[in-house]
């Protein structure tokens, strides 16, 4: 059977993007990485864990309940491995229908097929490289709340929150309600910065009055709040012991951190859609249409992957993008009408959402300030130095850099140090457009090959006619 | 003006450029994109005798030799090049059949292939699968990292002289030779094609009507594991090349193919041949099944229609030459390159070269 619509990753988007297709009766189905539906803001906990409720949770839990009243296929806990069909065709023949490969909670392969295709892929978070970064007890800041929303557990006793962007207030909220000692936050941002950002939050009253709880919530503890200061180093024998800012140690058995978050453009990159190089947006994003349309036909992206605007905007996206592909489909008869809406609610949101990602967007300086012999590329061991050196050997792009270092060939696919190597290939090559990015490539994700596999025999593998002698 | 323009800065035409520097002429060396990005930087990295074609062993064999030794001649560049021995195997009668037929052609060329008992084979390798019945065994093999081909060739390339020029399309020549290039025309006495799958095109700005096929052949390769296999591992029929790396990851390869094309490049994996080639890989070594795949591309290899090299003169035009459409042509590649810089120079190469007149006429009869 081939869908009318599949849309990849099951967040606010996604959840959206499936409620409002299967609403309107088209066939759809959604694939999802975790167990249940929901994302990285509204994850929801796992079986038989409670969390109390808060304001996330419940926006989570409306937006699962809509999706669950749609009648939407909702198939979770599957890895996505493979995309294809579309325009990745023979030459001279008609675009395919687009085609997911996933493994199944159970390890068995399956693949889906639709008419559309809608990426809701969500953000990986970016970490640029420090001394020490690589030390057990340092995780990023989505880890930390996947730990604490999803498993209600602390990462550590003593606590260090550092980086950029509203998640850092979050986190270190989270962690002195769990029960967690946080001695610093460590803002990128100076005031002024989140000064400058409080007109574009003004739209979203709610989210500035949890802002603002947070903070009360800091001072009434008395954690120490860093403005316009990084982390310089972490420091410690197995594990982490303690941090430098400024001149400064601070004693701690974890660091939360996070530079900002990136949009996952794996599939779009695997497509060969056009993308453009938007660092307030997170970096490279897929070109899109003001409906969310990507340069491939039938293609979409919506959610903080399309470029980041946050979660309050996602589901506005998500249905502005299947409205789209309906109408495309010959589906939707009044697409103007059916859009007026999510379109004037994304606009608003994204307003909020833009400004929270400008605060999140790559700082050169945080680059600048690396020091040589620092791995960047903690998969393959690659240091500043030697990326450096690949440059004056001649690398000149993110690909050729890849190819002399092996930076970004290991198990995280270039998701850790991607950003970090980018930006010093950047630095060598005149700017991140020149830098490009390395091409899409599958597995998406790294793939078990027992699971691949599964049963076969011999006679089964469709061995090619041999090789001329 | 140059002595020699040579267009295509893979592993034939670098080493074509390498030696004719070296040899005292001035050469330039262009390429479209970054030096050895296509074929030359993203294959296998093979450097087998039993999957090269019977009439290329005597090369293959050589250029086996400059690959293990490639800092002695290149300034101390190199690809990780590693010598082991190298198994192919056969799993039912039909390829054992086969296996021993293909052997005794490549034994004949010179490679020093005997047959083995499965019993021995997997004294060689252990982590073989117990399901074969018959093996090729061939104590020259081994492998490279391709991926370090450019960065190998490029300091040894500048020292001698080479202007490179990366990033530099070109996109007609005219007679004299006046090589046009997006940034402006390249004055050259001589001219080299070099240009892998897009030889055909090159051809045709000279009148050349040279039908080239493409292959877009599939990789995989896997996350780091502990060791599971030491040689390099292929089937009888070509269609399978198996190595572990240093490092641990295990690359797994064989010419399956993708979709793709001269214009759009290697564009996607074919499911079905990514399954397929994992799977034959993971029934020769079962130890895989406890990998996990990290990435798989696509890379495009050039072939004639008899499947065997264009490399020579180009006929009715002086001082016009061509280098490529080499089955297994990066396992040959440095000394083919080395012997089209002789012919050149005006010696006589050390083995004889692979002229293209037969595919012209061919194509005259058609």
């Amino acid at each position: 059977m081939i869908y009318d619509i599949a849309v990849l990753g099951g967040g606010p988007a996604g959840m959206a993007a499936a409620a409002e297709a299967a609403q309107r009766g088209a066939r759809v189905v959604l694939l999802e990485e975790s167990a249940a539906p929901g994302g990285q803001v509204y994850r929801a906990p796992p079986a038989g864990f409670t969390v109390p409720p808060d304001a996330d949770s419940r926006a989570g839990d409306a937006l699962r309940a809509t999706l669950r009243q749609s009648g939407a296929e909702v198939r979770t806990g599957c890895r996505v491995w493979g995309v294809g069909g579309g325009p990745l065709v023979p030459m001279d023949t008609q675009a395919a229908p687009f085609r997911l490969d996933a493994l199944a909670p159970d390890g068995q392969s399956f693949a889906v097929q639709a008419r559309a295709l809608v990426l809701c892929a969500g953000t990986h978070e970016r970490i640029i490289a420090f001394p020490g970064w690589t030390l057990p007890g340092v995780l990023g800041l989505a880890a930390a709340t996947i730990l604490l929303k999803a498993h209600g557990m602390l990462p550590g006793r003593r606590v260090v929150v550092a980086g950029a962007g509203p998640l850092l207030y979050a986190v270190a909220a989270k962690l002195l309600k769990a029960g967690a000692e946080v001695p610093a936050v460590v803002d990128l941002a100076h005031s002024r910065e989140w000064a400058r950002a409080l007109p574009a939050l003004a739209v979203r009253p709610d989210l500035l009055a949890r802002g603002l709880l947070w903070r009360a919530q800091m001072l009434a503890r008395g954690v120490r709040v860093v403005s316009g200061a990084r982390i310089a180093a972490a420091a410690g024998g197995e594990a982490l012991e303690r941090v430098l800012v400024g001149d400064t140690w601070i004693d701690c058995d974890a660091l939360c951190i996070g530079h900002g978050l990136v949009p996952a453009t794996e599939a779009t990159r695997a497509f060969r859609a056009a993308h453009r190089y938007a660092a307030e947006a997170g970096g490279w994003v897929p070109v899109l249409d003001g409906d969310q349309r990507c340069s491939v036909p039938f293609l979409y992206a919506a959610g903080d992957g399309a470029g980041v605007r946050g979660a309050a905007a996602a589901p506005a996206s998500g249905r502005l993008a299947v409205l789209a592909a309906l109408h495309d489909l010959g589906m939707l008869p009044d697409h103007a009408g059916a859009r007026a809406a999510p379109a004037r609610d994304f606009a608003r949101a994204a307003k909020a959402g833009g400004a929270m990602a400008r605060m999140m967007a790559l700082r050169p300086a945080l680059v600048q300030a690396i020091p040589p012999e620092t791995i960047v590329c903690r998969c393959e061991g690659v240091t500043r130095a030697e990326i450096e050196a690949a440059c004056a050997d001649g690398a000149a792009d993110m690909n050729q850099m890849k190819q002399f270092t092996r930076c970004g060939m290991g198990p995280c696919q270039g998701r850790l140090c991607g950003e970090t190597a980018a930006e010093l290939v950047a630095m060598h090559c005149g700017g991140r457009e020149r830098a490009g990015f390395a091409t899409g490539r599958l597995p998406l994700r790294p793939v078990a090959m027992d699971a691949l596999l599964g049963d076969f025999d011999y006679a089964d593998i469709p061995v090619p006619n041999a090789a001329p002698i | 003006m140059f002595d020699v323009a040579v267009i295509g800065a893979g592993v034939m035409g670098c080493s074509t450029a390498l030696f004719l520097a070296r040899a005292g002429m001035k050469v330039v060396l262009l390429d479209r994109g970054a030096i050895c990005r296509e074929a030359s930087g993203v294959n296998a990295g093979t450097l087998t005798m039993q999957m090269t074609r019977a009439a290329l062993i005597p090369y293959a064999l050589r250029a086996h030799e400059m690959w293990l030794r490639m800092p002695e001649w290149c300034d101390g560049g190199h690809v990780l090049a590693t010598g082991c021995p190298g198994l192919s195997v056969a799993f039912t009668e039909h390829e054992a059949a086969m296996l021993e037929e293909r052997a005794h052609f490549r034994r004949q060329a010179g490679a020093p292939i005997e047959l083995v008992t499965p019993a021995r084979a997997r004294e060689i390798e252990p982590g073989l699968s117990d399901r074969v019945i018959a093996a090729g065994h061939c104590p020259i093999d081994g492998f490279t990292s391709a991926y370090l081909t450019g960065r190998a060739f490029r300091p040894a390339l500048l020292n001698a002289g080479v202007e490179l020029r990366e990033n530099c399309g070109v996109h007609g020549i005219k007679p004299g030779f006046a090589v046009e290039t997006a940034a402006g025309v390249v004055q050259a006495k001589r001219i080299v094609l070099a240009g892998g799958v897009w030889l055909q095109d090159m051809a045709a700005w000279l009148g050349v009507t040279l039908p080239i096929k493409v292959l877009v052949n599939q990789l995989v390769v896997t996350e780091r594991m502990p060791q599971v296999m030491r040689t390099v591992l292929g089937v009888a029929s070509g269609l399978l090349s198996l190595k572990q790396y240093a490092n641990g990851s295990v690359l797994i390869g064989g010419g399956w193919q993708g979709i793709g094309d001269r214009a759009r490049g290697g564009l996607a994996v074919k499911p079905e041949s990514f399954l397929g080639n994992v799977r034959l890989a993971a029934h020769t070594v079962p130890a895989l099944r406890d990998a996990r795949v990290v990435r798989a591309w696509l890379g495009l290899e050039a072939e004639t229609a008899d499947a065997l090299p264009a490399i020579g003169p180009i006929p009715g035009i002086d001082d016009a030459w061509i280098i490529g459409s080499v089955h297994s042509g990066y396992t040959s590649g440095p000394y083919l390159g080395k012997l089209l810089a002789q012919a050149i120079c005006g010696e006589a190469p050390e083995l004889p070269l692979f002229p293209i007149d037969r595919l012209l006429a061919q194509e005259k009869a058609a």
